[in-house]
């Protein structure tokens, strides 16, 4: 292990391939194709290198190529008791990078935090084929700016991602899902650090995580009952909004109609569609499009998309 | 490529502060000015004017003036950073956001705060206590570190370990730009349009602008914790426990270590019942709800007896886990008790590399014949040599930095990184090119540029000089400075 993700022939032979003058996307498992627009036509395709390449269980690290799909890294992490909880909805073709790039959290947010913290070092290729790395490989670092977060949710329009390491937490002892009719914002508050609170205008639906005796206790003392998997997430859009804002949301959208990570503040619809989805653009726009410009200075990389 | 800085006209500058801020805010005495010239590093500068803002408009004023002037300024929290972040060079106007401290919102129904930048760690923490909530990080300096310090240094803490840093505690920063503009960097949206900024701000140690209002996350209070204090006959049985916890699948909220030159100070220093005679002590807490606490505590008892553990001392009341941790939160000041001075290193390396790592920490103090003790965030591989000196002493200031300088390298060598929470400021500016490359630290420096084309915000910091193409100004060391 070194002191940096050092490219290896697989980053190497990526970097080469993503190099030239030419517009060029960096595809993974397509699974969130259509956020942030799409990709121009005839644009040139790659992908990234695929495959753990260390775990490290007791240093709780894991150092995977951008192209590993989720599935593989979840069973190499579970055969350690171990996890990171990317969380995609089709985990078999979403792939690390490609959920990183596109930057949105799973159902467990409430509890894990965002995605971009679980990334602890990046390895990018430039729109120049340059490779830099930024981070660090530990789970403590504060070495230099943290160009690697600002890769998540990027769409990979400043650079594309060839390798990451990720923080690994442990599996909890059980993780069991409820559901309830009790108001969800009151009950997310009154819930010790809960997994998940989703709400769909209606019914509730609650996952604990932890030691098996605390999720009963805390199941029994809120009037929780057991089923067996949440509702699936709805396919139109995935809107976002302040926490509190959901509180609105039965009466603007229909109870049934959307399913709510409460706590968290987004919304995913039923009827609103994917595309085109209306996102207002950033408070000091000029600064964003700078950054683009001083990273990408021809607009090469996935032109089309973009995070606002 | 930065303009040249042009003289400085201190007096026009002066005079054009004062008349966009209120009587006593435009501060130019020198005995004032000398104490805005150092933080809690060894490092020494000098800060052409110092202004105290009352305001986030008051700020934008400054910073304008700074604009007009092309003259550079250092937002400054409390002075406690130990990397020279804050130290002021290329005489730039001081921006001392201490009178800058009030608590604007508690909105528990979105799960954040927005304080101002001079708020201090603990009294947030403090004023979060009846709504059931707190403020996360807790730097050992919590008493008197200000928030804005911990965005400036995406600060950690003991209890990081399980939380997380500064990053994941900050929803949205409201920033003056160094153009002197105001912008919202993140919001309290789920996901904010456009690239994270906000990311890039935490931890860029005043090089992107400065931060006015901060909307930090709440935290909701365990409903239980325990804190045990463990004893060991030597420092591999330590850390060979606190490899067997987090293999045991547990992130306690807190792993820390001390050694035994490390107790014998802290004991002498706050009576908290530390056995003396030990080689090293794990102090750790676990939180949460009651029945995963109880099953966690029964774990590292049996892994720490597993490793020959002298003694696990659990704290019976909240009384008794106070005076735990008051041992640990003063060791640093504690020093004093065997050295009139001391250095303070922050590096990290894997778990799995600490004993290791450790033994070349006490060979090279041996070698360069300096006393060191060791308290550190043991869970997370983040070491805290302190090599003890006295200044007077002729000749221990090379040998304490011979010794700083193997202890960074040694730590590279085992697969760490330069600093865990203290931060690259001035201090390991220079070691930068050690961890990154040429092309990785150019990435770094565009970044920069971005927000701050003209290299007003608190320059010569964070990134060598010459990392950008064509940058040849030559750059000002302040005087006594360590680089």
């Amino acid at each position: 292990m070194g002191v940096t993700l050092r490219p290896r022939a697989a980053v190497d032979a990526f970097a080469a391939e993503v190099s030239g003058d030419d517009a060029v996307t960096c595809v993974g498992g397509r699974t969130q194709w259509q956020v942030g627009g799409a990709v121009l036509a005839g644009t040139r395709e790659v992908s990234a290198p695929s495959g753990v390449v260390a775990h490290e269980p007791a240093d709780m690290t894991v150092v995977c190529g951008a192209g590993t799909p989720v599935a593989e890294l979840e069973s190499e992490l579970a055969a350690h008791g171990q996890m990171v909880p990317l969380d995609p909805d089709d985990p078999a073709a979403a792939t690390v990078g490609g959920v990183l790039a596109v930057g949105r959290s799973g159902p467990r947010r409430l509890r894990y935090g965002h995605i971009r913290d679980l990334l602890l070092q990046a390895t990018i290729v430039g729109a120049d084929g340059t490779v830099t790395s930024a981070g660090g490989p530990t789970v403590k670092n504060v070495s230099g700016y943290d160009l690697h977060r600002v890769q998540v949710g990027a769409l990979g329009t400043l650079g594309f991602l060839a390798e990451v390491r990720l923080r690994c937490l442990p599996v909890p002892a059980v993780a069991r899902w409820f559901t309830t009719g009790a108001d969800p914002f009151a009950l997310s508050r009154s819930l010790y650090r809960p997994s998940s609170v989703l709400w769909d205008g209606g019914l509730t639906w609650v996952l604990l995580e932890g030691h098996p005796d605390d999720v009963d206790a805390q199941a029994v003392g809120h009037d929780l009952v057991e089923t067996t998997s949440p509702p699936p997430l709805p396919d139109g859009a995935r809107t976002s909004h302040r926490p509190s804002a959901l509180e609105g949301a039965a009466e603007a959208f229909g109870s049934g109609r959307f399913l709510a990570e409460v706590g968290v503040g987004v919304i995913h619809h039923h009827d609103v569609p994917r595309t085109p989805v209306p996102v207002r653009a950033p408070d000091a726009l000029d600064l964003h499009l700078k950054l683009k410009q001083a990273f990408d200075p021809s607009g090469r990389l996935n032109p089309g998309r973009q995070p606002w | 490529m930065p303009a040249v800085r042009q003289d400085l006209d201190l007096t026009a500058l002066v005079a054009d502060l004062s008349a966009v801020l209120g009587a006593g805010q435009v501060r130019t005495e020198p005995l004032e000015l000398a104490l805005y010239g150092r933080d809690a590093s060894v490092m020494e500068g000098r800060a052409s004017v110092a202004c105290l803002p009352h305001s986030p408009a008051d700020v934008q004023r400054i910073v304008q003036v700074c604009a007009r002037h092309n003259r550079p300024f250092v937002a400054r929290g409390s002075g406690t950073g130990l990397a020279g972040g804050a130290v002021p060079v290329e005489d730039p106007v001081v921006i001392a956001t201490s009178r800058m401290n009030r608590i604007l919102s508690v909105d528990t129904a979105d799960g954040v705060a927005w304080v101002e930048p001079g708020v201090l760690n603990l009294d947030l923490s403090h004023a979060l206590r009846p709504h059931g909530v707190h403020f996360a990080p807790d730097p050992s300096s919590q008493q008197v570190c200000s928030i804005g310090g911990n965005v400036a240094n995406n600060s950690g803490g003991p209890h990081c370990l399980a939380y997380g840093v500064t990053s994941a505690h900050v929803v949205a920063i409201d920033v003056v730009l160094p153009d002197g503009r105001m912008a919202r960097l993140g919001d309290l949206d789920a996901d904010p349009a456009g690239y994270d900024l906000r990311a890039a701000f935490v931890g860029s140690e005043g090089t992107l602008g400065v931060a006015v209002q901060i909307a930090v996350r709440l935290t909701p209070d365990p409903p239980a914790v325990r804190t045990l204090l463990a004893d060991f006959d030597t420092v591999a049985a330590g850390a060979a426990t606190v490899s067997g916890i987090i293999a045991a699948g547990l992130v306690p909220a807190a792993l820390e270590m001390m050694d035994q030159k490390a107790v014998e100070m802290v004991e002498a220093f706050v009576g908290a019942g530390y056995p003396t005679d030990a080689a090293a002590v794990l102090l750790v807490e676990v939180d949460g709800l009651p029945a995963g606490v109880e099953a966690a505590t029964d774990t590292i008892d049996e892994v720490a007896r597993r490793h020959g553990v002298r003694n696990v001392r659990h704290a019976a009341d909240e009384q008794e886990r106070a005076l735990l941790w008051k041992g640990r939160k003063a060791a640093f000041g504690a020093v004093a008790r065997i050295r009139p001075d001391y250095y303070l290193h922050d590096t990290v390396v894997p778990r799995t590399r600490l004993v290791e790592v450790l033994e070349r920490v006490y060979d090279i103090a041996r070698r360069n014949d300096l006393v060191v003790i060791n308290v550190f965030h043991a869970g997370d591989g983040n070491l805290h040599p302190i090599l003890a000196f006295d200044a007077r002493e002729p000749g221990v200031l090379e040998r304490v930095q011979r010794a700083g300088t193997e202890i960074v390298q040694a730590s590279l060598d085992a697969g760490g990184v330069l600093s865990g929470e203290h931060g690259i400021g001035l201090e390991k500016r220079d070691y930068m090119p050690i961890m990154f490359s040429a092309a990785d630290l150019a990435a770094q420096d565009r970044l920069r540029a971005v927000f701050d084309p003209n290299d007003l915000a608190n320059p010569a910091k964070v990134i060598p000089a010459g990392s950008r193409c064509g940058d040849l100004a030559a750059r000002q060391v302040p005087e006594g400075a360590w680089v």
